[in-house]
């Protein structure tokens, strides 16, 4: 080949590739685009005032395609299906307690994407951002609205090269005192102090502003753990149980619970525990949920499944009886105000 | 590129010698002199491709979790038996491409199948198949190594091989620093659109692959008979493979045999056990020197910056004072960044030191160590070489990560960190007495 076919043969491959390249980014833009319209038969939103204060209704990030995607939005606890109003505040996770929010966020900049989790008030204002290390995936806040944690994924800090880690982290919203990392916590395993590289924690669920249980990992195996702010000592309690929430009254954690014999992509099942007999209970949601569910009362939690556009909200009876129902499409991270 | 363009009859004979001189007059700029086309264009390639694989690399973690929904933790299970796995490859890769003298054949299979993983990506939506694609991009990885760094040392003349080396390794880790720039640009475009990542992401391996095909010199290299031409005649030694006889596996691991090159194989993996890898030391840098959570992701970034900048430089000057001593100074760099880490200190500049002593690790012995055993190993069984030593390093690598990772556990940070510190300081040391004495060219 001479050098002349061989440049000829770089000029029209370069233009085939960067045509092929150009296509593919101007589809995935204007898909991107669509999703700002809104689909018909989606529920009706408007904009209008969200408050974490009041009483009756649930807040959560509105997934229904058009001009209001991923906004917080506000429906009333009896009507949770019907009509959204939405607040200019996007969240990729959120929670609300007792007038305080949590909204975990993505920033884009020039060379990558930035996280923030900032704390809001009871009308969305942000009083607080502290910037995180990975991509959100839990939050939680006590039910005084004092404290408030999340957890995040962080890509390539193992020695193993791709895996992944995840990091928890804890604020007190009076103080603004912040635990980056529970990682900084004593761990009591079985009774003896416990040290090691790989470990992971995530999932927390408040009980009070000073204890809280979450989800401890280390070498392939999951535990409970139950967590005292004070002491800075994470204590385990038993094995497999995973992103817990704990009952308005504090007796039951529900969580998702590894199941043997379950297809490798969908190995969670729901579960509840109760904390004084430490008896589980098989939900009857027979699907795998990879969610931390939130209690919507005393006897029935809500959690997230990949539905049409973005997750459907469903709910099942705590105590094992029952069946799961659909309570609104295209909608995630519910929290009950009041 | 086009000045890569040669004669049927060059183009086949890329041998030590000669190919850096007749290039020569041809380059542009007094910098990149004695840099042969050749060099050049596998250094684009990896630029490349590069460019192209760390696009995958940023967007994935994201991808998993907000474009997928899934929970990715246990993703790297499969990891740890793949590094291992994947150092056979490499040794594959070098016998393979020794065996029919073939580097570019087996070099374009190497890159074309990490190309054809990128598509996959479309495809799969688990993660048991999204690793098993990276697992395939990596053994693309594995095969195309030992052959791409033969014919860098091939092309460039004993004199200037560690430059060569050098600029190769700056335009491989600059496309890594463009990659995720790319990616973000994408995404900045066409908001969750991963599957226009992933195109890109092709289109751009595609191209590398094309640039290799089209601009650098393959075929059939000629037997090389032992001769005065420099570093390919037969090294020091019993010379095993001095005569060219027909390539198998036991004349590649008859190369062991070579004082030269068995004292490399041993010193690169003994050094190999002591360093601690890359998310340690950064996981270092956070815990004990108090990085904030925004800025960790941002560390690999500072090594990558200071290796980009001091490859050539360290290149050329382990060309002038020597490989070894350069692949020696590398690791005392190394040792440094360890006490640093050790150390009480508290100082706003201590990670940035820090980094830039890791970078000039990395600069000062990633491409240098090829450089140094090509010397030691005869030109027909160059790649077969280069892969030993390549490998031993790695799996040394890999088997202190494990093991640092376990003894974290048992003694803490600080501990293991002093441990393996006086443990890359006397293989430091004993590597400084093995290789004393004048290095092969």
């Amino acid at each position: 080949m001479t050098a002349r076919t061989r440049l000829i043969t770089l000029v029209v491959a370069v233009a085939v590739l960067g045509t092929v390249a150009f296509a593919s980014v101007m589809r995935a833009s204007h898909r991107a685009g669509e999703r700002d319209t809104a689909q018909p038969g989606g529920p009706p939103i408007s904009a209008g005032a969200v408050s974490l204060a009041g009483a009756g209704r649930m807040v959560f990030r509105n997934m229904a395609w058009g001009p209001y995607r991923d906004d917080l939005v506000s429906v009333p606890v009896n009507d949770p299906g019907g009509a959204r109003v939405a607040a200019p505040v996007r969240c990729l996770r959120f929670y609300a307690a007792a007038g305080t929010g949590v909204c975990l966020r993505k920033e884009d900049g020039p060379l990558q994407e930035t996280y923030f989790a900032s704390i809001l008030d009871s009308r969305l204002r942000t009083l607080h951002d502290f910037p995180i290390a990975g991509i959100p995936t839990r939050t939680r806040v006590s039910p005084s609205g004092h404290m408030a944690a999340w957890t995040v994924f962080v890509g390539g800090d193992s020695y193993a090269g791709s895996d992944f880690s995840t990091r928890t982290s804890i604020v007190d919203t009076r103080t603004w005192a912040l635990t980056p990392s529970l990682e900084t916590y004593k761990i009591i395993k079985e009774g003896k102090p416990y040290h090691a590289a790989d470990v992971n924690f995530w999932g927390v669920t408040f009980a009070d502003d000073g204890h809280f249980y979450a989800t401890l990992a280390t070498k392939g195996q999951t535990y409970l753990v139950h967590g005292d702010v004070a002491a800075q000592t994470l204590t385990t309690m038993r094995t497999n149980v995973e992103c817990p929430s704990l009952s308005p009254d504090g007796t039951r954690l529900v969580f998702k619970k590894r199941v043997p014999g379950a297809d490798p992509d969908e190995p969670w099942r729901l579960y509840a525990l109760d904390l004084k007999t430490m008896e589980e209970t098989p939900l009857a949601e027979s699907r795998s949920v990879d969610d931390q569910v939130v209690w919507s009362d005393e006897h029935t939690v809500m959690y997230g499944l990949a539905g049409d556009y973005g997750d459907d909200l469903w709910s099942v009876p705590a105590d094992g009886t029952g069946k799961a129902a659909r309570v609104a499409v295209a909608a995630l991270n519910p929290a009950f105000i009041g | 590129m086009y000045l890569a363009d040669r004669g049927p009859t060059a183009a086949t004979a890329p041998t030590d010698a000669d190919q850096g001189r007749t290039d020569r007059a041809a380059q542009p700029g007094r910098a990149l002199r004695a840099i042969p086309a050749t060099v050049l264009a596998l250094g684009t390639v990896s630029l490349i491709t590069d460019v192209s694989s760390e696009m995958v690399t940023a967007v994935l973690p994201l991808y998993v979790v907000a474009g997928l929904g899934l929970s990715p933790l246990g993703f790297g299970v499969l990891d740890g038996v793949y590094n291992g796995v994947s150092g056979l490859v490499r040794l594959f890769g070098g016998h393979l491409a020794d065996r029919g003298r073939r580097h570019k054949a087996v070099a374009v299979a190497g890159y074309g199948l990490s190309a054809l993983c990128k598509p996959l990506l479309l495809f799969v939506h688990t993660l048991p198949l999204i690793s098993g694609v990276l697992a395939l991009d990596r053994t693309g990885k594995g095969i195309r190594t030992a052959p791409r760094d033969a014919m860098i040392s091939l092309a460039s003349t004993p004199e200037n091989r560690g430059r060569a080396f050098g600029v190769h390794r700056a335009m491989d880790t600059g496309g890594a620093l463009l990659g995720p720039i790319v990616a973000f640009l994408v995404l900045g475009m066409a908001a969750d659109g991963y599957d226009a990542v992933f195109t890109v992401s092709f289109c751009i391996a595609a191209l590398g692959v094309l640039v290799l095909v089209l601009f650098v010199p393959g075929g059939r290299a000629p037997a090389v008979t032992a001769g005065p031409a420099g570093a390919d005649a037969a090294p020091a030694g019993d010379g095993a493979a001095a005569a060219s006889p027909p390539v198998t596996l036991r004349s590649a691991l008859a190369l062991l045999r070579i004082p030269d090159v068995r004292r490399l194989t041993v010193t690169a993996t003994l050094l190999g056990l002591t360093t601690v890898s890359d998310a340690f030391v950064y996981l270092m840098v956070q815990h004990r020197l108090g990085i904030s959570e925004r800025l960790f992701p941002l560390l690999p970034l500072g090594t990558a910056f200071f290796f980009l900048v001091l490859a050539m430089p360290l290149g050329v000057l382990a060309d002038r004072v020597g490989r070894r001593r350069v692949f020696l100074g590398g690791h005392v760099a190394l040792l440094l960044a360890y006490g640093l880490l050790l150390m009480p200190l508290h100082n706003d500049a201590l990670p940035f030191v820090v980094l830039a002593l890791h970078g000039t690790f990395y600069a000062a012995t990633d491409g240098v160590l090829p450089a140094a055993a090509a010397g030691a190993v005869p030109a027909e069984l160059r790649a077969s070489g280069l892969a030993l030593i390549g490998t031993g390093q790695a799996l040394a690598r890999f088997c202190c990560s494990i093991a640092f990772g376990a003894a974290w556990t048992v003694i803490g940070d600080q501990a293991v960190l002093g441990i393996a510190m006086a443990g890359l300081a006397v293989c430091a040391g004993w590597a400084a007495y093995a290789l004393r004495g004048p290095e092969t060219a």
